[in-house]
Parts: structure tokens; sequence; C-alpha cells
């Protein structure tokens, strides 16, 4: 007894320090369970008034930038509502309509030099929104939410490790994975692209539509280079982001009505 | 008194600072400076290991909830707090002269605090990009962000310290 509690005298110090740390990288690695890190970020006060305050200041900055993306939205959205035979046909826009509704938020907190970057929203549940929603900006996609409160939501972005979406290629349907492995922010990775696949730079990647995250055909980005594997087994393409990250401001959280229809309906599947 | 007040104002300083600037900073996606490890540094040299310890943890902790990144500063900042002691003997290279109370410039020289807190800064940064990405794929992408975050960090300490802590003129 007398040694133990000599040996804690002696090193007190590198106890307290194995202590602390254990605390530390126990919050660490639990908080991979993203609920934990949304409960952790919202339920503090403290840094929520903090962030309104930085908000309030820095959003003068981005006015006329966020004016002008808001308008080539509505330009963009002007044309489609002409152009588009299917969209100006009244009842499948009444279908579109009820089947995705679409929540703007605005960005609370944003990274992009991080292996996983989380994106926080000053929309919560009380504005409707729900995990496991996709969240778009205006040029594209943009992330996933994860974890909402009551005021506000935390997505991880396509800026994580575990974040992988479902695109195709919109001059041949193909289908493709994109996720991203760290780096740069601006470029994505699509692996595993059969050989047979003829892809060039500057071809452009929609959703869709198959993970009832987002409505198909929202842009995603462009194929910036192609790299073809020395085995001539898969190839990777590398692919320029659609949206900015780094300027991520206004966004839209996605709701698909019909998604625990789905979700049910593929359940019962998998029973049977 | 008045040294504990100059000390908490120095921390709300630098984590204001930190959080509300430098954490927007992200040139080319890889250099992200971080400078609240100074409040560190600055304690004083008479304050307890166990102490040292201690704010170490809640310093980390306070990062840590502005950033959503729960436990990743903590365990960066304990062990920074953690090994001072030690790198101020290595950059002191001698015991510490009776005089000396603080590791500032003013007291200690501009050569022994550009080591000792590039030492530090490098210790922190490495215990803080690994742990972030945690992923022995990504070693050599979190090496090239701490290759590239480090001088900046170190910079931006050192314009700060000698901004506010001028070295005495003699």
């Amino acid at each position: 007894m007398i040694n133990l509690i000599r040996f804690i005298q002696k090193h007190h110090v590198l106890l307290l320090f194995l202590l602390l740390e254990i605390i530390a990288l126990n919050m660490l690695f639990r908080s991979n369970a993203y609920h934990r890190s949304a409960a952790f970020t919202m339920n503090s006060t403290v840094s929520g008034v903090f962030y309104r305050m930085h908000k309030s200041i820095t959003d003068y900055f981005y006015l006329q930038q966020t004016n002008e993306q808001l308008a080539q939205e509505n330009a963009y959205l002007r044309q489609q509502l002409q152009h588009n035979p299917v969209l100006s046909e009244k009842d499948s826009m009444i279908l579109t309509d009820t089947v995705f509704h679409y929540i703007p938020a605005r960005v609370v907190s944003n990274n992009v030099h991080f292996r996983n970057n989380y994106i926080v929203l000053n929309k919560g549940y009380k504005s409707g929104i729900e995990k496991d929603m996709g969240i778009i900006s205006p040029e594209g996609v943009a992330g996933i939410i994860i974890g909402v409160s009551k005021n506000y939501a935390i997505g991880m972005s396509m800026l994580h490790k575990f974040t992988a979406i479902s695109v195709r290629f919109k001059n041949n349907g193909n289908l493709a994975n994109l996720s991203w492995q760290g780096g740069d922010y601006r470029f994505g990775i699509i692996d595993h692209i059969p050989t047979h696949l003829v892809v060039n730079k500057g071809d452009t990647l929609i959703t869709s539509g198959n993970s009832h995250l987002f409505p198909e055909g929202i842009l995603v980005g462009t194929v910036e280079n192609y790299i073809t594997s020395d085995d001539g087994a898969l190839n990777q393409a590398r692919i320029r982001f659609a949206t900015d990250f780094n300027r991520l401001r206004q966004v839209y959280v996605v709701d698909n009505k019909h998604r625990s229809e789905l979700d049910s309906l593929l359940m019962n599947r998998v029973d049977e | 008194m008045n040294n504990f007040l100059r000390h908490s104002f120095r921390f709300v300083a630098l984590i204001f600072i930190q959080v509300m600037v430098l954490n927007h900073i992200r040139i080319g996606g890889y250099v992200n400076p971080f400078i609240y490890p100074l409040f560190i540094m600055l304690l004083p040299f008479s304050m307890p290991h166990w102490l040292l310890l201690f704010i170490g943890f809640g310093t980390g902790f306070t990062l840590d909830l502005f950033m959503s990144t729960p436990g990743l500063h903590t365990a960066a900042t304990v062990l920074v707090a953690f090994v001072r002691p030690y790198i101020v003997r290595l950059a002191s290279g001698a015991p510490l002269p009776e005089s000396a109370s603080a590791p500032t410039i003013a007291e200690m020289g501009s050569r022994w605090f550009l080591s000792y807190s590039i030492s530090l800064i490098i210790i922190h940064h490495l215990a803080l990009f690994l742990l972030e990405s945690f992923d022995p794929a990504h070693l050599s992408d979190s090496i090239y962000r701490i290759l590239l975050s480090v001088p900046f960090s170190e910079i931006l300490i050192l314009m700060l310290v000698y901004f506010f802590q001028p070295p005495r003129k003699r």
C-alpha cells in the first residue's frame, strides 16, 4: 500500500498526463458516432453565440457574391422552366414538387482543410431537417446531414472519408461512385472505371438519383483528368467539384418526401 | 492577481484570433496555422507541472468546442503541456537562471525562444494532424500539411510575441 502511494507520488504527473490523454482520445474516437459530435457543437451555447456573431459580421463581406450566386441560379431555373419540355408539363412538375422539397439554409461553419470536414447549418429539426438528407449548393452537390438539433444541423461535406455518392455520366448514363481522398478540396475521385468506358476531360457528372438523398440530375462536377492504371484493369478519374467548398454560404437541404416509403420498401425486400 | 488577469486576457485573445480569423485561413487547402499553443508556452516557469496539464486540457477543450472536433485539440494540447518542462530544459541546455520567471523573449532571449517555440509547435502539429487523419494511407498527405503549417504558425507566433512583448533594449 505504501509502495503504491509512493509510486503515485513519484509519477503523479505522468499518470495525470496519461489519464487526460485517455479522456481526450476517448472523446475523439467515440465522436466518430456522428450524433455525438453534432450534439457536442450544438449544445455548446457559447460557441453558438460566437459563431452567430461571426456570421453577422462576415455576411456583409459576402453580400455581393451571394447575390450574384442567387441571381445566376434564378436565371438558370428560369431557363429550365422555358426550355425543359418535361418540367413545363403540368403533371410532372407537380410530381417533382411533391417528392423533393428544398429547405434553404445558411452555412454557419465549414472546413475544407481537414481529412474529414463538416458543414454546420443554421436550421434544425424545427425547420424540418432530418438526418440523412442531402445538402446542395446553388452550384452542385455539397454533402449529407448527419445530425440535427432544434436550430442547427451538422452535415459531412463531400470532403469526408465516409462520403461517397452515386453519380452518373451525363453523356452516356454510366454509373460511378464519387469520393474524396484528401488533399486538394477542389478535386474528388472516381474509382473502378471499367476500361471499355470512354471518359473525356470535361465530361459532366450528375447525381444518379439512386440514393434517394438527391434528386436525379443535380450537377456534381466535371472530369479533370483520366488516370489509366498500369495493370490495365480499372481506371480512375479526377473530378473537379462543381461546388466551391471554400466559398460555401447558401445551401438547400433536400427533403425527399417519399424516402421513408422507399426505405421501408427496400427493407421488406431484404427481409424476404 | 495582476498576472492571473494578464494570462486570462491572453487566453481569450488567442482563442478569439484562432477561431475568428485563423480557422478561416487556408492557402491551397493545406496551410492552417494554429497559434493558441502560445498560451501554454507563455505560462510562468513556477507553474506546477500538474496544473500545466489541467490548463492544457482546458485550452484544448475550449478549441474543440468551437471546432466541433471533440478530443482532437485536447489531446494535442495536453501533450504540449506535458512536454513543455522537458523542452525548456533542452532549449536551455543548462539549469535555468535564478532570475528567470517566464519563458518570454525579454527574459530568455530570442534564440532561446525560437528553438523553444518551434519545438512545441512541431510536437503540437504532429499530434494534431496525425490524430485528425488517423489513417496510415494519408501519412504523406498529413506530413505535407504539417511541413507547410508549422512555419506559418511559428511566424505568426513570433510576430505576436515581438509585438506584445518586445525584447528588452540592452
